[in-house]
């Protein structure tokens, strides 16, 4: 089967991203979200709700990981994968494996259809982002909510800019193990 | 916080991220796994008297080479395993490879034995302690491996708990025959592989928690 042709639109975005273009890089993380609401949808049929949720777990974890893409590896194979650990953590967490209705083994259907209907999530990030503790809340707040560079955020909060840096990346990684604890 | 939110979130001022190939940091882990083994090697077991002689002997190095075979084939598959949507294929196979080869070697020096010598091969004068000794030093290089692993994103972590097991055990064997004086391929084809799946089962039974993300 020959990959989807968002295929390689995608991976373009994607490496444009991971080279430091951000405008590329939000078109890719909004397409993949879309993507994302597609697959999870049609898997989650029994847990409606979680679909949401699950997305933005997901979209977390792809961020998180972005340095795991190799760029001679099909971006679907990885996407797939990581959509499918999300989705199989969640029902082992939930332990309610019958909403488990499709094989998960067709990789290149994840980018085969895209549903940009997103629903409202139903866990609440940012009151999971006011218990980080400040040294991670402090940089993502100004860095990658409100937009300023790191030099300011340094400037503003007297953390040294690679501890800015540190707290972004870190934060965002407590982010996501408070997303799996977090109902 | 709306999905549309996190992703420009997620997206503002991103900074350019290299690929990083996991061989490095996971092979680093498994160098410094194995200076912490050979030390306790060293200082608790003691060096192996006649190392000196064994040296020159073949067999000395086919256990070398079935060790570092070991350790490398679970450095490829580790390497795989640590990074989404990697299949790890053929390496599957490859991994029976250095077990299989030991084998072969140790049936046909059996067959060549007289049956009096046979328990000899097998038993050697440390069967007792081959296996034991090979799973505890392992578990210095494990640690360090797990470490390099948990920096990225397996998705099957049983097997890359499995994985990491495997290839620290292949690290402790290696680092085990500074002390070990056998040098039959029988007795390395049992206790040695022994001592390897030791840390194997263990990497499996632990990937799942460890590994989690």
């Amino acid at each position: 089967m020959a990959p989807p042709a968002n295929e390689e639109r995608l991976r373009q975005l994607l490496l444009r991203g991971l080279a430091g273009d951000t405008v590329a890089y939000n078109a890719f993380l909004g397409e993949t979200a879309a993507f994302l609401r597609g697959f999870l949808r049609r898997r989650l049929v029994r847990l409606p709700d979680e679909v949401e949720d699950l997305v933005q777990e997901t979209l977390l974890a792809v961020h998180n990981q972005r340095h795991t893409y190799d760029a001679a590896q099909p971006l679907t194979a990885w996407l797939h994968a990581i959509a499918r650990y999300k989705l199989v953590d969640l029902l082992r967490r939930r332990s309610r494996s019958d909403a488990l209705h499709d094989p998960l083994d067709d990789e290149l259907e994840i980018v085969a259809v895209a549903d940009r209907d997103a629903q409202d999530a139903r866990r609440d990030l940012d009151k999971l982002l006011a218990t980080l503790p400040d040294k991670q809340r402090l940089p993502i707040v100004h860095v990658k909510i409100e937009g300023l560079s790191v030099v300011e955020t340094a400037q503003l909060t007297g953390l040294s800019e690679s501890a800015v840096k540190v707290g972004v990346h870190r934060g965002l990684k407590a982010l996501a193990a408070l997303m799996r604890k977090a109902p | 916080m709306k999905t549309d939110e996190l992703v420009a979130l997620l997206a503002r001022n991103a900074e350019p991220v290299p690929a990083r190939d996991p061989s490095a940091r996971v092979g680093l882990a498994m160098l410094a796994g194995m200076a912490i083994a050979a030390a306790l090697t060293v200082a608790v077991l003691g060096l192996n008297p006649r190392l000196g002689r064994e040296l020159a002997l073949p067999m000395f190095w086919v256990k070398v080479s079935f060790a570092a075979g070991v350790g490398l084939i679970g450095l490829l598959a580790v390497r795989r395993l640590a990074r989404p949507g990697r299949a790890i294929g053929g390496l599957r196979a490859a991994l029976a490879l250095p077990v299989l080869a030991i084998w072969l070697l140790a049936a046909v020096t059996l067959l060549a034995a007289s049956p009096v010598d046979r328990t000899a091969l097998v038993l050697g004068e440390t069967w007792r302690f081959c296996t034991l000794n090979i799973a505890w030093l392992s578990a210095p290089v494990f640690a360090a491996i797990a470490l390099g692993v948990r920096a990225f994103a397996p998705t099957r972590l049983r097997l890359a708990g499995a994985a990491a097991g495997f290839a620290a055990g292949g690290v402790a064997a290696l680092v085990y025959t500074l002390h070990c004086p056998e040098l039959s391929a029988a007795f390395i084809g049992i206790w040695y592989v022994l001592g390897v799946l030791v840390p194997t089962a263990m990497g499996a039974l632990v990937g799942p928690r460890l590994f989690a993300w």
